[in-house]
């Protein structure tokens, strides 16, 4: 009974209360660049979602075996290896897909989140919990893209998985899209503003600021804490 | 020649920013850019390992990876040869060999050096914008000079951004945040207004 709980908990923990793009910066290197549309957000978290899981079972598997000198080196092997099937079979099956994802497929390797879960995660624990829990962290990777995606594909051509859903004025309807929303700078913004809502919502994620601001009634007060 | 090649580096530098056009080092550019002493060693050391890897990479796929790249050799039937499938495995090989080449290197003959450049070191291997260049390198088709430029402008235009970025930072933890937006969210904000200002630059032609 405890495992299941444990097991559902590794699996939905990390999308909202401990998510790893919002919470624990990490891995936001190789995917803002492809959440200008939902369907190469998606691709890119399944991607994800498989290298993680799959990395963390495999270096579980071997965990008992790895000098801890060398353990990076085969961690990355490991890693490298499976983001090259990911991208062949993306090349193979899905290839404007592939040819959209550009080199972040690649990029996967240097992803914080695949290394983060294998180190801290898969080096204490069995293959089937780091199984899951590599799923976990790779589904509040892909819940981030997919909401950031969302955001800017909507706003910025007016569709969703490029399914009209508001009619843009080029094509004769009422929509004028953000041309704003297809540049870089907006998915900055947009996870900036995600951010802040997850805060929000659950406050005890909020940063301490490192020099509070006192009211103007009282000067002598204002100073820097830690 | 000079031109092509100084165009190649404004370009890197500016118009095609790592950090803030690609997203690239994301993790390390939001977490390492408290401070304007470490954000500069941090940039300094991403510009000389830049420098060094994606020549280096240049090389690995020019003779040893791509399709035909072993006829060198004179063995017969290395002409027929396609290792590029191998490509994105050597390619973090060489990087993360070559941090800590250069990390032995720094310690034993430049100890100075190594004292302020040495803890920044290991962060740079998982830095993707290392690996990032190596792949743009490769996608773009990049001869050897060319990847020398490219490598050295896109250190310069990461550096540049952590140091601006780290520069606003000192100033912001003095402002009053909403309690939300505190930290992470803030800095998420303001390198979108960054990004946007170096989108002005998209148009430059030399």
């Amino acid at each position: 009974m405890a495992k299941t709980d444990t097991a559902r908990g590794l699996l939905i923990t990390p999308i909202f209360q401990n998510n790893p793009i919002a919470l624990q910066i990490l891995g936001i290197c190789s995917a803002l660049a492809v959440t200008n549309s939902m369907s190469t957000s998606l691709v890119m978290g399944l991607a994800v979602i498989a290298v993680t899981a799959f990395s963390n079972m495999f270096v579980s598997l071997i965990r008992n075996h790895m000098p801890s000198s060398i353990r990076i080196i085969i961690q990355m092997t490991i890693i490298a290896s499976l983001v090259i099937v990911v991208d062949q079979l993306l090349r193979a099956f899905a290839y404007d897909l592939s040819k959209q994802l550009s080199v972040f497929v690649g990029l996967i390797i240097t992803n914080c989140i695949v290394m983060g879960r294998a180190e801290a995660y898969a080096m204490q624990n069995g293959p089937v919990l780091s199984f899951l829990d590599g799923v976990g962290n790779g589904l509040g990777y892909t819940f981030i893209l997919l909401a950031v995606g969302f955001f800017r594909e909507l706003l910025g051509s007016g569709s969703v998985f490029g399914m009209t859903i508001m009619p843009t004025i080029n094509n004769g309807g009422w929509y004028v899209p953000n041309g704003l929303m297809l540049l870089p700078p907006s998915a900055f913004f947009v996870i900036g503003l995600l951010i802040w809502a997850i805060r929000s919502l659950s406050p005890q994620q909020v940063e301490t600021s490192e020099f509070r601001i006192t009211t103007n009634t009282k000067p002598h007060t204002a100073q820097g804490s830690v | 020649m000079f031109e092509h090649y100084l165009s190649l580096f404004i370009k890197a530098v500016f118009v095609e920013n790592m950090a803030l056009a690609f997203f690239l080092g994301m993790c390390t550019f939001l977490a390492v850019s408290k401070k304007v002493s470490s954000a500069i060693g941090l940039g300094v050391a991403v510009i000389v390992v830049l420098t060094i890897t994606v020549p280096a990479n240049n090389l690995i796929l020019n003779y040893l990876l791509k399709a035909g790249a072993l006829s060198w050799t004179g063995v017969e039937g290395a002409e027929n040869i396609d290792l590029s499938f191998l490509g994105l495995l050597s390619y973090i090989g060489v990087i993360a060999a070559i941090v800590q080449i250069l990390e032995m290197f720094l310690d034993k003959f430049v100890p100075a050096l190594y004292n302020t450049l040495g803890i920044y070191l290991p962060l740079i291997t998982v830095n993707c914008a290392i690996m990032g260049a190596a792949l743009f390198m490769v996608q773009r088709d990049y001869a050897f000079g060319e990847s020398v430029v490219y490598g050295l402008g896109a250190g310069v235009g990461w550096a540049l951004a952590i140091a601006a970025l780290a520069g606003i930072r000192e100033k912001l933890k003095y402002s009053d945040v909403p309690a939300g937006l505190q930290g992470l969210g803030i800095t998420f904000l303001t390198v979108g207004l960054m990004s946007l200002g170096f989108m002005s630059f998209s148009g430059v032609q030399l």
